[in-house]
């Protein structure tokens, strides 16, 4: 039986010959992203924000009717509501600010909890009630303040593992491969204002693994071609790098994007956010592991030196003996 | 690498068999039938976002401990003070986290000093002593005992929690206590969580105060305390204020049993039983003040303020208040479980409902199904033979990792769901990665042997790397990430784990197995 090549045997392509254009735009994309995140800001959830998330699925409609829902539960007086569908059209959560003074007395937000879900349930018959969230004000920060030092941690512990097992170069180029991948995704949130909430982080964790799993097998095969061709400029060792492993690269994201689309169409639609995140992370973690890690290494002059250990006196004699032996 | 005696391959088969039977009494669970009970039962739990149900996050007020140790102190201070009879002090006051207060003469500060040191019986110092201007005294806890205090506290207040939700008749809660001062609450299948929150809302101290009944009305409305006395609001709204006398009540920890029941106009009320003790003192305090009321005070607020009609001597009473039969049997179940140490206060609440929770595990199961049939698929396209070893390996990975999460009775959640299909993915990679790597050697002209050993060989090391790296994301996922995080986290650990084991050790043993069986001369990869 013939086995099906996703990638030609003898494909050759010339990455690094791109590589100042794709690094520059991919320097605006990150710059992009962020100004997006200061301008247009994240949708917090309640996660981060503090304050009380109702979930609702409308058993019968095939779309929710946000616009009805917004007018009902601003006429219960806890102020305006954010209205968001998520995963299917015809579910939504609905946020609201805890009601002033309820971190003293728990009962207003139950009470909250009850009054606005008793008026979606008598304005819509096939409304069912999925979940309440309440958040405090105090725990949300420190929510959002673990989540922050969890990214944190992982990205710079990593870095130092890849430093340690490679070059301190490979561990910049790591690093900055993963800032890119995380830029990006909360570039999408920005954009498409899908709620960010914990499973987010957990998504962006994630991305960092993969995305570094994918810098790993470029960079161990960039690490024996150095130790295997030692006169080879670096930008064609790199392509040749990158070429080996493109086969492998393709395949791997491939079956990942696979699971993904599945999770994303068929899976539960509470965690829509989340694959979705991942989805654009495999990509967007494959491309940074071609374009931002490998050229990273021309820049920061990585030399096949950086592998062969130094040479010893004695040594150091034998080859001189060798090379003035030689004519 | 691709030599494996015999013992090394019924090794590894034992524990490959018996991390996957382990997994077996959830898939038949899951599959609709009874595992029989006579069997062992490791099972995986449902976390709330799949089961339903409620989780609440309850906050103890630290503050309120190191008061009530502070004026628990000053009674103590001034009880022995009156015994010991050499001390005249004034000024005391209990304010700032400090106990302060003057003595008469500096002999008398070498008298308290004594008092004091006799009261520290533990093997640290509970309070340190110093003396400001030559007569002032100043105590102020130290840090550990005050550590102490709020863990103690937070240790009843847990039993108290769970004597309360036992009461309710829920089913298998979750309570735990989370850092120095938080307790998390997890209750699958209550819909509802309100009766639950007003349950754990009520610290249920109850105290039986004489009502002073000469203090003025216009005092009182004013909030002016008459010496001794203090003033408690009522429960019920519109009722005005009253002064009771601080000292010579009764608390209400020494009960036995509370009840809810009906009084004689069939009006809802909680019954309650004294222990021996309790019943002296109830009876005592009411044959000597009978004819008088007495003010029943639940958590600072009074209920109601009967008269004393008769002694009560049998060591029973009736708290009537505005109840309703419902906040009766709350008051009593409260009652019966003790009163908590410390308020606690929900900080973060989640509720799922029954019906989102089915809903998900039916979509994640059916994402998880088209996923792994579309890569099965796949990898047998491209790799062939090596692909269905690959699978092979991805089925017994699936298995073990439901193995090894029943045998820890590990947690699974919805983001668990997503990190399972998600190291599906990830653990084909491993092969993908081999098999890459085989066929490059067989390319470059290697013999078959030489390329599959090469191919396991080379690719170990960028397994390896990346799998180290995952591991300590998902370390730090768990170590500072909460809930939803962490659940994915211990998924992610234990599938690289196993995908690592399944991928690389049991493919190549049957890799090797083939090669030595049929010693083929060109390989289809």
């Amino acid at each position: 039986m013939k086995l099906l090549k996703l990638v030609p045997d003898d494909t050759n392509i010339h990455f690094l010959k791109w590589r100042l254009p794709f690094f520059i735009v991919s320097g605006l994309l990150m710059i992009a992203s962020w100004a997006l995140v200061f301008t247009h800001g994240l949708n917090m959830g309640v996660d981060f924000v503090g304050g009380q998330m109702i979930r609702v699925t409308f058993t019968q409609s095939a779309t929710a009717p946000v616009a009805q829902l917004r007018e009902e539960i601003a006429k219960l007086g806890y102020g305006e509501p954010i209205i968001q569908t998520f995963g299917a059209e015809n579910a939504v959560s609905v946020r609201l600010r805890l009601p002033e003074g309820s971190d003293k007395n728990a009962g207003l937000a139950d009470a909250m909890a009850k009054k606005v879900s008793a008026a979606i349930r008598a304005a819509h018959q096939d409304a069912r009630v999925d979940g309440v969230d309440s958040v405090s004000g105090k725990v949300s920060k420190e929510l959002g303040w673990t989540a922050f030092q969890a990214l944190g941690l992982a990205s710079i512990a990593i870095s130092i593992y890849i430093w340690y097992r490679f070059e301190w170069q490979f561990g910049i180029g790591a690093l900055f491969a993963l800032v890119h991948d995380v830029s990006l995704t909360m570039g999408l949130f920005a954009v498409t204002q899908m709620e960010f909430d914990l499973t987010i982080v957990a998504a962006i964790l994630t991305i960092i693994g993969y995305s570094l799993n994918d810098t790993i097998v470029v960079y161990d095969r960039i690490r024996e071609n150095l130790k295997k061709f030692r006169k080879m400029p670096l930008p064609e060792l790199l392509d040749l790098s990158v070429n080996e492993t493109l086969s492998r690269t393709v395949m791997t994201s491939g079956m990942m994007l696979i699971t993904l689309v599945a999770l994303l169409l068929f899976g539960p639609k509470v965690i829509f956010g989340f694959t979705a995140a991942i989805t654009l992370g495999i990509f967007v973690g494959t491309y940074s592991s071609v374009y931002m890690s490998a050229p990273i290494l021309v820049w920061l002059r990585v030399t096949s030196g950086s592998f062969v250990p130094t040479e010893t006196a004695l040594e150091r004699q034998e080859r001189l003996a060798r090379e003035g032996a030689l004519p | 690498m691709l030599d494996f005696p015999r013992w090394k391959q019924v090794f590894y088969w034992l524990i490959t068999a018996l991390i996957c039977c382990a997994a077996l009494p959830s898939l038949v669970s899951v599959a609709g039938y009874n595992w029989p009970a006579s069997l062992p039962n490791p099972k995986i739990n449902l976390g709330l976002d799949l089961a339903g149900g409620s989780h609440l996050l309850l906050e103890a007020s630290a503050d309120q401990v190191v008061a009530q140790r502070l004026e628990a102190k000053e009674e103590e201070l001034r009880n022995a003070f009156k015994k010991a009879g050499n001390v005249q002090f004034g000024d005391i006051s209990n304010r700032g986290g400090v106990i302060s207060f003057i003595v008469g003469n500096t002999a008398q500060v070498d008298a308290v000093r004594d008092i004091v040191d006799k009261q520290e019986t533990g093997s640290q110092r509970n309070w340190t002593f110093a003396v400001q201007d030559t007569t002032r005294i100043v105590l102020t806890p130290t840090k550990e005992s005050a550590n102490e205090a709020v863990s103690r506290a937070m240790e009843t207040a847990i039993e108290v929690v769970r004597k309360r939700i036992d009461a309710l008749g829920t089913r298998e809660p979750t309570i735990i206590r989370q850092g120095a001062d938080r307790i998390v609450v997890q209750v699958p299948g209550l819909k509802d969580p309100s009766s639950l929150k007003a349950l754990l809302g009520q610290t249920a101290k109850l105290e039986f105060k004489l009502v002073d009944e000469l203090a003025s009305a216009t005092d009182i409305a004013q909030g002016i305390a008459p010496p001794g006395d203090e003033i408690v609001p009522y429960a019920e709204a519109g009722m005005p204020p009253i002064a009771v006398k601080r000292l010579g009540g009764i608390k209400g920890d020494r009960l036995t049993d509370a009840k809810q029941g009906y009084n004689q106009n069939n009006i809802p009320v909680v019954n309650i039983s004294f222990d021996t003790q309790g019943g002296e003192q109830f009876a005592r305090l009411t044959t000597e003040n009978t004819g008088k009321r007495f003010a029943i005070i639940l958590d600072g607020k009074v209920l109601s303020a009967p008269t004393i009609n008769t002694p009560i001597i049998g060591g029973s009473a009736e708290i009537s208040g505005s109840f309703t039969v419902e906040s009766a049997n709350q008051l009593a179940i409260s009652l019966r479980s003790g009163a908590l140490p410390v308020d606690l206060k929900v900080v973060e609440e989640r509720t799922v409902g029954p019906d989102l929770g089915a809903d998900s595990i039916n979509k994640g199961m059916i994402a998880m199904g088209v996923g792994t049939g579309l890569v099965v698929l796949f990898m047998a396209l491209v790799y062939g033979r090596f692909g269905l070893y690959a699978n092979a390996a991805l089925v017994i990975n699936v298995l073990m990792i439901l193995g090894v999460m029943s045998v820890m009775s590990t947690t699974l959640t919805l983001p668990g769901i997503a990190g399972f299909v998600l190291t599906i993915g990830a653990a084909v990679d491993a092969n993908v990665l081999i098999n890459e790597r085989i066929r490059e050697e067989r390319k470059r002209g290697r013999r078959v042997f030489q390329s599959v050993e090469l191919g396991y060989k080379e690719a170990s090391r960028a397994i390896f790397d990346a799998n180290i790296t995952n591991v300590i994301a998902a370390a730090l996922m768990f170590a500072f990430g909460s809930g939803p995080i962490k659940g994915f986290a211990v998924v992610l650990v234990i599938g690289i784990v196993t995908s690592v084991f399944t991928a690389v050790t049991m493919t190549r043993m049957w890799v090797a197995g083939w090669l030595r069986r049929t010693r083929p001369n060109d390989i289809n990869i």
